[in-house]
């Protein structure tokens, strides 16, 4: 028998083009073959760092979101009532001359009245500073909604966070304990680990109410129920601490717990007790002596009492040793029998300190000691939303930091690793801009990191500067915004009105929106004179999702494989423990409709608008395009949105003038720049004063910025001093005895909100939703290949509920909760903690939108877990609704839902429908080839 | 009727470690974006693509399953188990001999089973022989397509070295499948056969498939730790003095 192939070895295409995958926020480097000038296949970059070669099932499937037929082909104008879909195809001067028609008034009167908030942003130092240039104090990406628990908890520990900015030692670890995580955060990355880890037989355990992906191959799964982490991570330190297996010497030399707490009554009691000189200062143990805390060769003392003041270290230690937290107290409330507890924090004592490993390699620390060896502690953490989409994650983040801490498992080699820019204190970073002065800039950034109440973004009388009231009593480290309070605080014009609404690839009329169903109303509300009580909203995607529908002015945005793009160091690297890394995307093919890079289109605006910054005196453009803007912006002098090939001659790293060619070295690179860390500055990067220098040199601050982590936050204990009735600017009643437990300067566990009272109101049920790992948002159901994987949603009960209540397959159920009602399919699932269902994350669609047919399951069947929940919980015994968001950072309270379930034998589709969508785009038919 | 080689030269075929996959997906696509532009398989097309019943063709899928394991303890948690599943490639292939055109064969060079696809009649009698489900009838061509271990990457000049392996394998991001010649004891598939207990699929059936699995290792396995004990008794009697002690001894470990 002959082979059918004639020739094996066929040419795979005609040019190989290297860019950036969009396909999710992990940004792999991938090959994008073209024939005949058309996208052809794509691969992995075998040479990129974040993914070395391997692509996820969306990244490989880049071609069909190329092809989709949802994608958007000209401006539009709204010509119908809103929500109605009805547009007319405009052209791109009409669209952008509209839009500086309704932006250049709220300029020159108020520029707060224009709200731009973006969603899956990856150029959110472009847009920050556009909006900074404009003078609104209202811009945020979609953190808020997302993981600002894990961000902001990580930097106000230890100056740094998991994924982006930090990774387990994949190459060292050998235990790691995966909590609860979404599967894009990152992707790839955690795949190759989670195979180099099982190929050498490394131990992964995994802690999510779910046993699926990451959970499935864990070696130990604990079910855990959701929204306990917390309380089960302060157990594992209670064992810890209990049996004195906690890493003394780094948390002497490397963290504020040998500082001492001021005890005296007083405004200042809590707070770090300082010298005459405003130092924060340490009992040296060879003298019984205070001394600097930064001392060449002072010894910390870390059970020092000084004139009545406590070390950081024994206000732990009486913390974390009280009986609450024992396993056998925390169990039943974990679902977690106290054994397996026990058994844990065994093994992790057992890897940290019984199979320390240690480098020969010399360093320099920040007090200038000279250390002779690394040792490491080869455990290691990773966490996402999984922990931090409650109304604890903040406190719960910082647990698990804590848990890091004293297992000396931070920056040690085997633990887990920071990723420049990161580490990067609190004090490094720009604290909150909002005074917004008509005509004139913002005075500096939007977010930033608050220190204390008098950073806060209130206005003289109290009330928020900001639209989401992010920076306000009720969010004080909102460090990403609140982007889920805008349209509904929009629409309540508290704390007041404004005119815009820009969105940039956001589906907040759909799946990123908490309580679906009211958020399209408050879109389409009238006021009495029939005026839309959102006046104006302008809209930029690139696919017709659900959110078009709802906007007066679309600006249709390209595919990602047909603009440019800038992963930078400024916001959202691409960095390796070992490497600052960023990278671009270019247009590998030019677009075939009549639409822009949204970037390049801001630019184009902001010159009409006439926005400092791009705009030349004579008015003329600044800036070409995005393109032009990523190569000869500089942000401070030297500094600009890329650190490779920077210089005339491109011979410059970090710092250096614009280069003309610099888009060209990236291209031929793949798409992105290392800059390698040297040997000594690998490990221990706050302290060690080698990497501290090649961080100032390389550009991320400009003088070195050791620290200590900050096991005891002096930040929170001045919002607790606040609520306690101390200084001048003071919270509001109602909120002060949520700020002192919110607010606690160490790691604690409180319930989510309402989940004490949840089961007594009738709603005993935990309810989640996951993202898959081969999907990512809304964007996956225009896909052929992904939907044919992943087409349909089921309500996925466990077995004691789902034989409690006789379910088959087939069968619906009627989930309730607080705020709203759906009818659903249900499927069962053994590997699920017994109180809790779950769903993936927007595979339900409206019908109309995505170029769907308006029979496809997505449509019928599939559904979304967004209509009962609400950006507001019931209103309390004093009448106030708290928003179900942490009272920290202000991140939605995604997975605090709570819900009961009823059986509703078959049904043909799922509740609620809604009318249709009308098409602003055909249907999709199959593809001609 | 279509006879199989006596004996192959070679015998590849893929190893795939249900210990490490985590059921991504990333296979499936890489698998379709491959074969999809050709030239091995001509095409895998997609019917009503964004419509109620969207039906392409995938020459590899990935499902999952729940185990409920009875170990007692923790051990008897349930589980999740994913399980690709593509053309293993037998040594005794059932699809082959159903087929009366000889459209289907097992090369005797290296033990790949393929389809010609301008010899296919489209009588489906291969899918229906094979007990694997790992045929998939293209729903506009009509023709069989299946898995060809990528024949036009492992043998393809024009492709890098490290490239010429098949396109599931270069894109799992877990490293969970690996390409090898079975022939070669040496090799890593068969190393990671012997080591790991790689076994076949359904071996009762007699296909002698050439692909192996390697076996999820035990899970929920109680740690081999002993609890940590206390350095001292923190909860009996005066919890002041508890936490004086506990510091008093803790500390003088420095």
């Amino acid at each position: 028998m002959t082979s059918g192939f004639s020739d094996l070895s066929v040419s795979v295409s005609d040019e190989v083009r290297s860019t950036t995958c969009y396909m999710c926020a992990c940004r792999c480097g991938i090959h994008v073959h073209l024939r005949s000038g058309r996208v052809s296949y794509i691969e992995g970059n075998r040479s990129h760092p974040v993914n070395k070669g391997v692509l996820c099932a969306k990244g490989a499937s880049g071609i069909m979101q190329v092809f989709s037929p949802s994608r958007l082909r000209a401006p539009l104008k709204r010509v119908g009532p809103r929500g109605s879909g009805a547009f007319v195809e405009i052209s791109w001067e009409e669209a952008l001359s509209t839009a500086a028609s309704w932006l250049r008034p709220l300029r020159e009167s108020a520029p707060e009245k224009l709200a731009f908030f973006t969603g899956r942003d990856q150029s959110q130092s472009f847009t920050g500073w556009w909006a900074q240039q404009f003078g609104t104090p209202n811009y945020a990406a979609h953190g808020g909604f997302c993981s600002v628990n894990m961000a902001a908890g990580g930097i106000y520990t230890i100056g740094g966070s998991f994924w982006e900015f930090g990774q387990p030692d994949w190459d060292r670890t050998k235990l790691f304990v995966l909590f609860g995580v979404a599967e894009d955060h990152d992707s790839n990355p955690i795949k190759i680990g989670l195979g180099r880890l099982k190929a050498r037989g490394a131990r992964v355990i995994g802690i999510n109410p779910i046993r699926s992906g990451y959970n499935a191959v864990a070696d130990d799964w604990l079910g855990i129920t959701p929204g306990t982490d917390g309380l089960l991570i302060l157990s594992l330190i209670h064992c810890l601490f209990e049996a004195g297996r906690i890493d003394l010497d780094y948390l002497a030399r490397w963290t504020n717990a040998p500082l001492l707490v001021n005890a005296t009554e007083g405004a200042e009691k809590g707070l770090i007790l300082r010298n005459a000189e405003s130092q924060p200062f340490v009992i040296d143990r060879r003298t019984g002596q205070p001394a600097p805390w930064d001392g060449p060769g002072v010894e910390p003392d870390l059970g020092a009492t000084y004139q009545g003041h406590r070390t950081v270290f024994q206000h732990m230690a009486e913390r974390y040793l009280a009986a609450e937290h024992a396993p056998e107290a925390v169990a039943e409330r974990c679902g977690i029998p106290a054994g397996r507890i026990r058994a844990l924090a065994a093994e992790l004592a057992d890897v940290a300190f019984n199979q320390a490993i240690e480098i020969a390699q010399p360093w320099t620390d920040f007090r200038g000691n000279r250390h002779e060896t690394m040792v490491g502690r080869p455990v290691s953490f990773h966490a996402m939303r999984g922990i931090s989409a409650h109304s604890n994650g903040f406190q719960t983040a910082r647990a698990l930091h804590l848990l890091q801490i004293i297992l000396g498992a931070v920056e040690t080699p085997g633990g887990y690793r920071l990723k420049p820019p990161y580490p990067k204190p609190v004090e490094a970073h720009p604290s909150p801009h909002f005074t917004a002065v008509p005509g004139q800039p913002l005075s500096g950034p939007h977010l930033g990191y608050v220190r204390g109440p008098e950073q806060l973004a209130l206005k003289a009388d109290g009330s928020p500067a900001r639209i989401d009231k992010a920076f306000s009593w009720e969010a004080p480290f909102s460090a990403h915004g609140l982007m889920h309070m805008a349209i509904a605080n929009a629409h309540a014009g508290d704390p007041y009105r404004i005119d815009t609404l820009l969105l940039y690839m956001a589906n907040m009329a759909w799946n990123s929106s908490m309580n679906t169903s009211q958020v399209m109303a408050m879109l389409t509300d009238r006021d009495a004179s029939g005026a839309y009580v959102i006046p104006r909203i302008i809209y930029s995607d690139a696919y017709a999702s659900e959110m078009v529908a709802y906007a007066d002015l679309i600006l249709p945005d390209t595919t990602y494989l047909e603009r440019h793009d800038c992963i930078s160091l400024l916001d959202r690297p691409i960095s390796e423990p070992e490497a600052a890394g960023d990278s671009i995307r270019w247009p590998v093919i030019e677009p075939d409709r009549d639409v822009r890079g949204f970037q390049s289109v801001l630019l184009d605006l902001g010159v009409r608008l006439g926005l400092p910054g791009m705009t030349n005196p004579d008015g003329t453009a600044k800036f070409a395009d995005y393109a032009d803007y990523i190569v000869n912006h500089i942000r401070r002098p030297g500094v600009g949105p890329l650190i490779g090939w920077r210089g005339a001659d491109g011979s410059k790293e970090g710092r250096g003038e614009a280069n003309p060619d610099q888009l060209r070295r990236y291209i031929e690179n793949g798409g992105f720049y290392q800059a390698h860390v040297p040997a000594e500055a690998r490990f221990m990067k706050p302290w060690n004063m080698a990497y501290q220098d090649w961080a100032v040199k390389t550009s991320f601050y400009e003088t070195p910025q050791p620290y200590l982590f900050s096991i005891w936050s002096e930040p929170m204990r001045r919002f607790q001093l606040a609520a306690e009735g101390h200084g001048a600017i003071q919270p509001p009643d109602h909120l002060r005895a949520r700020l002192i437990r919110a607010m606690d300067p160490l790691p604690i566990w409180y319930p989510p909100f309402g989940d004490d009272e949840a089961a007594g109101w009738g709603y005993p049920v935990h309810a989640l939703t996951q993202r898959p790992m081969d999907m990512y948002h809304s964007w996956g159901s225009q896909n052929a290949w992904l939907r044919q994987i992943r087409g349909r949603n089921f309500l996925y009960v466990p077995t004691a509920l789902w034989e409690a209540h006789g379910f088959e397959d087939g069968d619906y159920a009627r989930v309730t909760s607080p705020s709203g009602q759906i009818t659903v399919p249900v499927a069962h699932m053994a590997a699920l903690n017994p109180h809790t269902v779950w769903t993936w994350n927007a595979i339900g669609k409206r019908r109309g939108a995505w170029a769907l047919d308006a029979g496809a399951h997505e449509a019928k069947e599939g559904f979304l877990l967004n209509h009962l929940i609400s950006e507001l919980l019931p209103a309390r015994g004093d009448g106030h609704r708290w928003s179900n968001s942490d009272p920290v950072t202000g991140q939605a309270a995604w997975f605090d839902l709570r819900v009961r379930i009823e059986k509703a034998g078959p049904q043909d589709r799922s509740l609620p429908q809604f009318p249709d969508l009308p098409r602003v785009v055909p249907q999709g038919r199959e593809r001609r080839r | 009727m279509t006879t199989l080689p006596k004996s192959t030269a070679r015998q590849l075929g893929l190893v795939i470690d249900l210990d490490t996959c985590v059921g991504c997906q990333a296979c499936v696509t890489a698998c379709k974006g491959w074969n999809d532009q050709g030239p091995a398989v001509a095409g895998l097309s997609d019917r009503d693509p964004y419509g109620a019943e969207p039906d392409g063709a995938f020459l590899n899928r990935v499902h999952s399953y729940q185990v409920a394991p009875d170990g007692g303890g923790a051990a008897s948690l349930a589980q999740t188990v994913t399980f690709p599943r593509s053309c293993l490639h037998c040594q005794d292939a059932p699809c082959v001999t159903v087929c009366p055109t000889g459209a289907s064969y097992k090369r005797a060079e290296d033990g790949i089973v393929l389809v010609n696809e301008a010899a296919c009649i489209g009588c489906g009698l291969c899918a229906w022989a094979c007990p694997y489900g790992a045929r998939e009838m293209d729903p506009s061509a009509q023709v069989m397509k299946k898995c060809t271990l990528c024949i036009d990457r492992i043998y393809n000049e024009t492709l890098p070295e490290v490239d010429r392996e098949p396109a599931c394998v270069r894109t799992c991001p877990t490293g969970a499948r690996h390409f090898g010649d079975f022939a070669d004891p040496e090799s890593e598939v068969s190393r990671l056969t012997r080591d790991r207990g790689g076994y076949d699929l359904m071996p009762a059936l007699g296909t002698r498939p050439t692909n192996k699995y390697l076996p999820p290792r035990p899970k929920d396995r109680p740690v081999e730790v002993s609890p940590l004990s206390p350095l001292l008794e923190i909860r009996a009697g005066d919890p002041a003095e508890g936490l004086a002690g506990w510091l008093d001894r803790i500390l003088r470990k420095i």
